[in-house]
Order: C-alpha cells, then structure tokens, then sequence
C-alpha cells in the first residue's frame, strides 16, 4: 500500500471522484494537500518560473505541500480527453503538456512522480491503457485494476450527474466525501450569474478570493459551463469561425456561448488568471460575442497574486447594482 | 485585389513578387515600428503575445495603404499562434474594417480549404495553373537565396574591420535579389551577393564567440522584434547561428530545425513531442548547440509566451548539465533596445570570461 498524493487544483475539480476511488479500490491512501492558501501561493511562486500563470505557480506550491506526506505524487501529463476541433487536435494548454517536467526539474527532494500520458484522441478505450499503466506502476495486478477501474467509472458518473443537477463542483465534491445526496439549502437569490473560466480558477476560492461566495451572499445563484453536458456545450462550437485548441478554454468559450443564448441568465462573468495566454484570446472572443449576440451584461476580473476580496466585492456589487437596475427599467 | 501579409524579416521580396505575379496588387507591409507596436497595442488584448500585437499593428498600416486582403498562415495548435487570424478578424471587424484575413491552414490536415483558397487566388488574379506552379517554385528559390544571404551576413559580421560594412552588403544584395525573375537570374543575384560580402574587409585573426539563438518564430525571424540582435551581436565581434528560416533547411546539417531528431535530443528533459510553437526546439537545440562547441545560446521569447515558459522552466537544468550559459530575453512592448543592448554585453562578457579561464585551464593542464 502507497501514500498517493493528489494536489488540490488543476485537473482536481473535475477528475478527483474518480482518481480518489480508483486509488482506494487498489488499497492505497489517498492525501489530498490543503486548499490553497497564502502559504501555498508563496511556496508556489517561489519554486516555479517566475514568467508561469497563477494557477501553475499555485500547482508548484501544492506539491510542495505534499511533498513529506506520501510516497509518491499523482501527476499526469493531460493531453487531450477527446477527439475535437477543425482538425480533431484539441489538447490541453501547453503548460499542461510540459507539467510533470516542470515540476522534477523545479522541485528538489521530490517523492517518486506518479506519470501517465493521458491522450485519449484514439478513443475512449485508451482510458483504460492509462489507468493500467498507473495501476501497474503502483504495483497492481490487471485483475484488481480492472475492478477498481469499473469503480471509478462509476464514481466519476456519478459525479457527473450531482453537477447536472446544477451543484456546483465544490460542493458536489464535499458531498461526495460525506456520502449526502442532500445538497446544502440554497441561499434566497433574485438573479442568476453564469460563471465561466477554467475549474481551477473558478472553483479555488483563494485564488479568486471568494468569488462564489460574494455573489452568493449578495443574492446570486450561480451557474457554470461545468453543470452544462457535453452536447450542449459542443453545438457553440458551429457558432464560431474555428474552435480554439485546448479543452478547458473550449468549455468556458462554449459556457460562455450558451448563457448568452438563455432569457433566465442575468450576467455572465468570465474569470480569468493573470498572465494566462489562452484568456487573451478567451476573454475578448467571449466580450465580442456578447456584444454581437445582444447580450451586454459581460463581466470580466481577472485575478492575480494580489487579488484580494475587497477588489472582488467591489465589482461584483457594481456589476450586481447594473443589473438591478436594468431589469427595474425593462419592468417599468 | 490588393494584397498584404505579415512582415517577417527580408521574406517581403519574396512574397511581393509572389503576389504580384499572380495578378494582384501587392501592398508591402512596413517594416514593423514604434508606430506599429503601438497602433497593435492599442488594439489586441492586453496579455496577447508580441506577435500578434505586431501583426494586428501591420494589418492596420497595410489597410491604411490600401489593402483589402491579408494572407497569413493558420495552425492547429496547441499554440496560440493558429487562432491569430481568427482573432485578428474579429477585431478588425469591432474596428468597422473591411480588411480581410485568409489564413491557409495546414494542407495536411485540411487539403480541400488549402486548395479552395489556391484556387481563389488563382482565379481572381487570372492566371493559370501552369504559370500559378512556376510562380511558386520561383518564390521558393527567392525565400531560399534571402536566406542564403543572411546567413552568411551573420558568419562574416563578427570580422568586418568598418562598422556597418555587412549590413550595407546585405541591402545591396537584396537590392538585386528583388530584381530577379528567373530562377538563373536568382541564382546569379544570390551568389553575387554572398560573394560580395566574401569580399569585405575582414580582420582573419578574431576568433569571435559563437551564439545559438533560439526560441519563437516570430521574434526570431523578424529583427525589427528583437532589436535587431543579431546584427548587434555581429557588431560586438561574435558570430551567430540560429535554425529557424523561413527556408527551413538547416544549413548546418546537424542543427536542424525541429522534427524527430530534435525531440529525441530534448525528451530526457521533455517528454512531450508538441507542446506548440518551438518550445521542444528550444531545449533540444540548446543541447545541439552545446555539443558543438557553442559559447553561449540567447533565447527570445515573446513575454507570457506559452511554450518557451515551459522550455525556460527546464533549461536551467539542461544549461547546467550541458555546461552551457543560456540568457533568456522576454520581449514585451516595454522592451527598449538600450535593455537588450546592456544585457547582452553582460552575456557577451560572461562568456568571454568563461573562454579565458577554459583556455587557462587547458595550459595549465599541458
Ligand atoms: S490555461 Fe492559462 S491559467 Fe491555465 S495553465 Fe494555461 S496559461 Fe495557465
Ligand atoms: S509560440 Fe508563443 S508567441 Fe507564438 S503564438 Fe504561441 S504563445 Fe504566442
């Protein structure tokens, strides 16, 4: 049995479900590193390249966190999760593609890197290529692979289904570990925000100092391109001249696409990660199109380092007021 | 039609004579300046990389001479790169332009869009497929002798006893490479040149520092981006080699551009064959530069480009087990050339220390 280390961003808030079961159906402990946090940060920008975006600096620091805790740390190198685009080459961002390197080269006194390709362009099957190869690499036989395997499948479903309920990530995941299909009460709201960006920017409330929490509390239910299938999401992809090429900047742009489309959606807000190069792209398609498709409320922040909550409350209240007042406009 | 595309060092000649011998008028796009960064900057987002703001400032100009059509290349990805037309359309059109971007994307992976927008231009300029072929094998002889010419420009620089010697060559040289219409008048005006700069004044016993330059296409291709670096270099005595041509063929058979080789070379420190633009090439090549003997290799990186962060967060590793310096130069549009100027004679320095202190240790070994 091995100490298997998860970091707490990234690809976590969407593929933890089924890492977590598939790990523990093999025997082995599972550590997740605490959420982010300034320590985290810190740790973070010191060790990565200085030039990095935010949430790969804040990877860097979360592995650092693991780092005296287990035997080995779960670090994937994804790729591409389907087959999608003009030319059928959608992968993630490149810096995804170069993480397991970045991190052996940045970090000194590393626990063994648990490493896996994971390009699943060929086909669904390949799924199954990688988790034997991670099974194997642990120590595993194809056996209990096999099995563990047909676990996690299930457990990413069924996660699936509870964010298709419009549960958001975090909380889906929460009640996943307490075993509740009771979501927690939803706080009364008027209006309803769709938030789009990249999982680890949007659901890390340190990153985006509390971003959810703030439009909650200030009469907001929240929606993201994260609630939304697969198949809604794809149909925006005809309504552009080109998709983009990296997975999670499809999900926001299409999220993005679809709120606008919706009568019962009040404002969109795009979250975007300081010095992140697709966004540059993301965030002006997304302010273009919104315009175009008569859809004004757009709102974007961009978080960095020194991003703190006062900032972020500011602009959502002014963006909240805005809306307000244009539906007791419309009303009148 | 009247036709512009984007300015990548001296490929222009080449690429107006393509235009016009298709039927078309050809807008020349300036040389990229201070007016083009800012007219760029001024309309692409904030965080886009150099590249595109100097590509959306050149399609502004072009429109504003006259243009109506860009011709600019498309890509797949994962880079950034393969989106700017798509971008670059968008924000025209916010603008009220009319300007046009036609992106060729890569026939591989598209042959009937590659050839539909051939056949476009073909027919809108009147000519016919006999002549469209030939016109085509007549650029590529043109890319391929401007390069030629560059080349040997940055092999004979470090020696030039008159400042500005090369460089003024150089222009003759492309002077007579623009008139060219054939290729045996190509051929003819290519050597003529590369003999003229043989034949300046050159002081033979310098032995000059070699540097690899490397990093992204854009910033590397166009000098006008990078301050004209390697003709400072040239200037202060030290020769340069860099692999990246728009002729794409390594001169230096062993210091190729990109494909299998490269990765194999890179992947102890990288094991991703693609992770866009030339941010593997960077690494491997670093390597290559190192096992023949280089004194140093510069990067330049457009600021937040993607690829070459990943390739900077390895090379340190790579520079300290190779034994080689690498200095990585960001370039942003804050970027002044007095910057890069100061710390280029620091790295030149450097090396020149380290030269002094390995022959030392040489003698001293005898
Ligand atoms: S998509 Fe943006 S934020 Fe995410 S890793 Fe890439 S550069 Fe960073
Ligand atoms: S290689 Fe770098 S500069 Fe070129 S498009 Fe990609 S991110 Fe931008």
């Amino acid at each position: 049995m091995s100490k298997i280390g998860i970091p707490r961003t990234l690809a976590y808030f969407v593929y933890y479900p089924f890492c977590k079961v598939f790990f523990e159906e093999l025997g082995h402990e599972v550590v997740l590193s605490s959420p982010t946090s300034r320590a985290i940060m810190d740790d973070g920008v010191k060790e990565a390249v200085n030039d990095a975006c935010i949430p790969i600096k804040i990877y860097h620091g979360h592995v650092l966190d693991l780092a005296n805790q287990v035997d080995w740390i779960f670090c994937p190198r994804l790729v591409s999760v389907r087959k999608h685009g003009e030319f059928g080459t959608e992968t993630f961002c490149p810096k995804f593609l170069g993480l397991p390197d970045m991190i052996r080269l940045a970090i000194d006194k590393l626990p063994k890197l648990l490493e896996v390709r994971v390009d699943l362009k060929k086909g669904k099957n390949e799924l199954f290529q990688v988790v034997t190869q991670v099974g194997t690499q642990l120590g595993n036989g194809i056996g209990e692979i096999k099995q563990a395997f047909a676990k996690a499948v299930k457990a990413q479903k069924s996660y699936s289904k509870l964010l298709s309920r419009e549960i958001m990530p975090h909380v889906a995941l929460e009640m996943l570990e307490q075993q509740t299909r009771q979501p927690p009460r939803e706080a009364p709201y008027d209006l309803k925000i769709a938030v789009v960006g990249y999982p680890y920017v949007i659901y890390d409330a340190y990153i985006n100092a509390g971003l959810l929490k703030i439009l909650e509390k200030e009469g907001a239910k929240v929606y993201t391109q994260d609630m939304l299938g697969d198949k809604i999401l794809d149909r925006q992809a005809r309504t552009l001249p080109k998709s983009m090429f990296w997975y999670f900047s499809n999900r926001a742009v299409y999220g993005g696409l679809h709120f606008m489309n919706r009568q019962d959606i009040d404002g969109i807000i795009h979250v975007t990660a300081f010095a992140c190069g697709p966004d540059s792209m993301v965030d002006r398609l997304l302010e273009i199109e919104s315009r175009r498709r008569k859809f004004t409320p757009y709102l974007s922040i961009t978080v960095d380092e020194h991003t703190g909550e006062a900032g972020v409350r500011t602009r959502i209240e002014a963006f909240l007021d805005m809306l307000r007042y244009r539906r007791e406009k419309n009303e009148d | 039609m009247k036709i512009s595309f984007p300015h990548m060092g001296h490929s222009f000649i080449a690429f107006k004579w393509l235009v016009e011998h298709l039927g078309h008028e050809c807008i020349v796009p300036p040389e990229p300046s201070k007016k083009t960064l800012d007219l760029g900057v001024r309309y692409s987002p904030e965080f886009a990389c150099i590249p595109f703001k100097i590509l959306m400032g050149t399609y502004l100009e072009a429109e504003e001479m006259g243009a109506e059509v860009i011709l600019t290349s498309g890509g797949c990805g994962p880079c950034r790169a393969g989106y700017y037309w798509v971008m670059h359309q968008y924000l025209l059109e916010e603008m009220g332009s009319k300007l046009k971007v036609v992106a060729f994307e890569p026939p591989m992976l598209d042959i009937r869009d590659f050839w539909k927008k051939l056949s476009w231009i073909r027919k809108s300029g009147k000519v016919s497929w006999k002549h469209f072929i030939e016109v085509m094998k007549i650029t590529w002889e043109k890319i391929k002798a401007i390069d030629d010419v560059e080349i040997h420009s940055h092999e004979i620089r470090p020696y030039e006893i008159n400042r500005g010697d090369t460089t003024r060559a150089v222009a003759r040289a492309l002077e007579q490479l623009d008139q060219a219409d054939t290729i045996s008048q190509i051929k003819e005006a290519r050597d003529a040149g590369v003999k003229l700069l043989d034949e300046l004044p050159r002081d033979r016993g310098r032995n000059p520092l070699k540097i690899g330059i490397i990093g992204e296409i854009y910033v590397v291709l166009e000098p006008s981006a990078n301050h004209y670096l390697q003709i400072m270099l040239g200037e202060m005595g030290v020769q340069t080699h860099r692999s990246i041509y728009l002729s794409g063929y390594a001169r230096e058979s062993t210091i190729s551009n990109g494909g299998e080789a490269i990765y194999q070379v890179a992947k102890p420190y990288l094991d991703e064959l693609c992770i866009g633009g030339h941010g593997v090439n960077s690494i491997g090549e670093t390597i290559l530069y190192a096992r023949h003997g280089f004194d140093g290799v510069v990067q330049l990186a457009p600021f937040s480009c993607i690829p070459e962060i990943v390739a900077k967060s390895i090379i340190p590793s790579v520079s300290r087990d190779f034994d080689i310096p690498v200095l990585t130069l960001f370039i942003d549009e804050q970027t002044g050339k007095a910057g890069v100027q100061t710390r280029l004679e620091a790295f030149v320095d450097l090396l020149e220390m380290r030269r002094q202190s390995k022959e030392e240790a040489a003698r001293l070994v005898v």
